[in-house]
């Protein structure tokens, strides 16, 4: 059963009082991507190749490399965020409203617990506290 | 077990902690006030266990007038954190960033 590698997305959702052309070019040019998000070298083109680069901690080098694979202006943003190895992507989905904006974040390819490279090299948060109770009972 | 010498393991290893973390990382932002009325223990309590948490460096705080506020630091947690729930805290905050960044913005 090695083939079977499922994953898992996450999604957010917000409701923005903005149109969609005014939120794309938050989410589009560089220098406002990095107000919000982190430094980058960004560019709305299919097939360009950037980081992300935010402030290394401990186990992390705050670098993510991405390739940007959809610009759909002003609806549809889509890129690869590989970091620490583990490759996900991230696509936002712009929806007009009468309000404003529908803003859909969905970040997916996310390793689940039964999945191959979770089991490799990721420990689960609960699976790691589990297994520290487990050793701190036994020190006790 | 040298693991155990790490201030982050040691710091998570109580399961009062663990919940006062995670309630930061869930809800955001909160007060030593607010976290104890959840917490169900003494204030003095709830702040020693911040300060175990931000010696860990997994929560950072700031101060508002006479409030001290926290807030949870997953990135610590990089290296051993479960992905979604470590993404999931990371772009609501950066969702709140960029409300922000969209009401300074011009039309």
């Amino acid at each position: 059963m090695t083939t079977i590698d499922p994953t898992r997305t996450l999604v957010i959702e917000r409701e923005m009082p903005h149109p969609p052309e005014k939120i794309w070019r938050a989410l589009s040019q560089g220098q406002l991507v990095e107000e919000w998000l982190m430094k980058n070298d960004f560019q709305p083109v299919v097939g360009h190749r950037f980081n992300f680069r935010s402030t290394p901690v401990p186990g992390w080098n705050g670098i993510i490399d991405c390739e940007v694979l959809v610009v759909d202006p002003p609806a549809r943003l889509s890129y690869t965020w590989v970091s620490m190895g583990l490759e996900s992507v991230v696509a936002w989905t712009l929806t007009p409203t009468p309000a404003g904006t529908h803003v859909r974040m969905e970040h997916s390819g996310f390793p689940s617990e039964e999945s191959a490279s979770f089991k490799g090299a990721k420990y689960g948060w609960q699976s790691f506290i589990g297994k520290l109770e487990q050793v701190i009972g036994r020190l006790e | 077990m040298p693991a155990l010498a790490d201030p982050v393991f040691k710091a998570l290893a109580d399961p009062t902690r663990r919940a006062i973390f995670e309630r930061l990382a869930r809800d955001g932002e909160q007060t030593v006030h607010a976290l104890t009325s959840s917490a169900g223990i003494s204030q003095p309590a709830v702040s020693k266990h911040l300060t175990i948490l931000k010696r860990a460096k997994l929560v950072g705080h700031r101060h508002e007038g006479r409030e001290t506020h926290y807030s949870a630091c997953p990135q610590a947690l990089a290296p051993l954190a479960d992905w979604m729930e470590q993404y999931g805290s990371f772009w609501r905050d950066r969702f709140d960033q960029l409300e922000n960044l969209l009401k300074r913005m011009d039309k």
